[in-house]
């Protein structure tokens, strides 16, 4: 009898869990599956589950007659330089993690304490810092103003405050210089902490889109975000096309979520927010 | 001063490795706050842009205007509307789908950790686009589900009203994962033997939860309630894509008014007084806040 009852719970509670899935993730589907309909097809009404007869047009558009190619480099561009910011926030969580210094703890107050403020506040003055350096409409502009995250150098600080002294001392008595030692011994050993922020700062760059909106002005730098809001605003009725551009955006860190889930799971639990 | 050069030396890779770090956020966060003060007591425009000669002080005029601007108090009243309704639901559903999920161990479970926490991944333009042809009037999947049961499609992002209603949903439907795994992380947190304990003492289930995991959730639930007020408070790219505003700037935001008025119409000065008073408001709530919770949560 009490084995029933169990089994009971648990079933009512996959049944929930299921509903929701569904709830979750039906945009998605909806978004594959409508990306490969005919734009004519989109609009039928009642609307078909899968495509009477599946077609590459909306992805060919995207590429061929829009510029989505010039996006998709731009955006990759995005992330490249995102993952030298990743490297400034190692190098600055290493400096707090494993060294001690004068004005060590103002300084460490000083990188939290930028977490709180809103972007909206830094929006307009950085755009005329930006303006003044010349960089409006560069890669470069639409970057720097994300390269550095205080939330990411306490994760590396957590992460490299724990490896052992006696290693780096180790390789210090040995006569190996400072650089050697952060980029041939700690970032090593950092990898299960390289892994999570690397596609963390993947998913960020790739996501990126206030700074791309506001600073590209030359379609020449749009990022596929500021591309796709383009696209919606000039094609409101083609649904089609709105998908494939969506699913172009969607699908990529879709499948680099799964690939490495477990790792971005672990990550989050692990690093102590508890 | 040579004591300094010798200090200099001493601890110069420390600061070699800091540097590029606190360079960044000095330009990019640091010095902005204080340059926001001061243009939001300017007439800044597209002409100052040009050339700062054009910029005149104009002490809090611009703070004056923006309190009889009806478009900033309807965007004000809006975004109060999107904490209220959409703050609680976040809570309630994130934490709900993490005790769901903590209830079992096996594979399905951790599988549909990943389905919950998909939408916190993807792109926000992507998936607000996928919901504008969602909620689409003649087309959209979701007056087709409603008519099939025998229901009239509804106007979701034309009504004033509904409109709200309609980007709080797709909000909520992305914030859900990543609060999931944060009490997700807090519940695996608890020790098994307090479950134990209540169990020999004749405790169900209901009162596991009640007296036990409730309560250990505290902090957790503190911490997701917090960081969702903030985030809501600057409401932005939802209203930005799928309805600029509108209808009648009913869904406008405080964030995305800021985002027009600076960046559209190039009024600098008014944009950043305006951008000002959102940061205050959000020191405020954060402020009351970690009071209400001084307590019970640091205990």
């Amino acid at each position: 009898m009490k084995t029933r009852k169990i089994k009971l719970d648990k079933i009512i509670v996959i049944v929930l869990l299921t509903l929701g899935g569904i709830v979750m993730f039906t945009p998605f589907i909806w978004m594959i599956l409508t990306s490969f309909k005919h734009s004519s097809e989109a609009v039928l009404i009642p609307p078909t589950l899968f495509p009477n007869v599946p077609t590459l047009d909306n992805y060919k558009k995207l590429f061929e007659e829009l510029n989505f190619l010039v996006y998709l480099k731009n955006t990759i561009i995005v992330v490249l330089l995102f993952f030298i910011g990743m490297l400034i926030n190692a190098m600055a969580g290493y400096a707090f993690g494993k060294f001690k210094f004068p004005g060590k703890k103002v300084l460490f107050i000083f990188v939290l304490a930028t977490m709180m403020i809103p972007s909206q506040v830094t929006m307009i003055p950085v755009y005329l810092i930006l303006n003044q350096m010349g960089l409006i409409n560069t890669m470069l502009g639409i970057v720097l103003p994300g390269l550095v995250v205080a939330y990411n150098i306490f994760l590396f600080k957590q992460f490299m405050g724990g490896i052992p002294n006696e290693l780096m001392e180790a390789a210090r008595i040995d006569g190996a210089g400072e650089f050697y030692i952060f980029f041939k011994l700690i970032m090593p050993i950092s990898k299960p902490i390289l892994a999570v922020q690397g596609i963390l700062t993947f998913i960020a760059g790739w996501n990126n889109f206030l700074w791309p909106l506001i600073i590209a002005n030359d379609e020449k730098y749009y990022t596929l975000s500021v591309g796709l809001s383009l696209l919606k605003g000039q094609n409101t009725a083609n649904f089609a096309l709105q998908m494939a551009g969506a699913s172009i955006m969607v699908v990529p860190i879709m499948i680099i979520f799964c690939i490495f889930q477990k790792h971005i799971m672990e990550g989050f639990v692990t690093s102590g927010i508890k | 001063m040579k004591n300094l050069v010798r200090n200099l030396n001493k601890y110069k890779y420390p600061y070699i490795f800091l540097a590029p770090a606190i360079i960044v956020l000095l330009i990019f966060s640091i010095v902005p706050i204080f340059l926001s003060v001061g243009i939001s007591f300017t007439d800044m425009n597209i002409k100052g842009l040009a050339n700062f000669n054009n910029i005149d002080f104009i002490g809090i005029s611009n703070y004056i205007e923006l309190f009889q601007d009806k478009d900033f108090t309807q965007a004000i009243l809006n975004t109060v509307f999107y904490v209220v309704v959409g703050v609680p639901f976040v809570v309630l559903l994130s934490l709900t789908a993490a005790l769901l999920i903590n209830y079992g161990t096996s594979k399905i479970f951790s599988f549909f950790r990943v389905v919950y926490y998909a939408p916190a991944v993807t792109n926000i333009v992507a998936v607000a686009v996928v919901w504008g042809f969602l909620y689409n009037t003649n087309y959209g999947l979701l007056n087709t589900i409603l008519n099939g049961v025998g229901i009239d499609g509804l106007r979701w992002l034309q009504d004033p009203l509904l409109a709200k209603v309609s980007l709080v949903i797709l909000a909520v439907w992305r914030a859900i994962g990543l609060n999931m795994l944060i009490f997700l992380a807090a519940l695996k947190g608890i020790p098994k033997s307090y479950y134990e304990a209540a169990k020999i003492d004749g405790a169900k289930k209901f009162q596991c939860l009640r007296y036990i995991t409730l309560p250990q959730l505290r902090f957790s639930t503190f911490f997701v309630t917090i960081t969702t007020l903030i985030g809501w408070i600057q409401f932005f790219e939802e209203p930005m894509i799928m309805t600029e505003g509108g209808p009648l700037g009913q869904t406008n935001s405080m964030a995305l008014f800021i985002y027009q008025n600076g960046f559209k119409q190039s009024q600098f000065g008014y944009a950043a007084a305006g951008s000002f008073i959102l940061f205050l408001i959000i020191i405020i709530v954060t402020l009351i806040q970690f009071r209400m919770n001084k307590e019970n949560v640091w205990e």
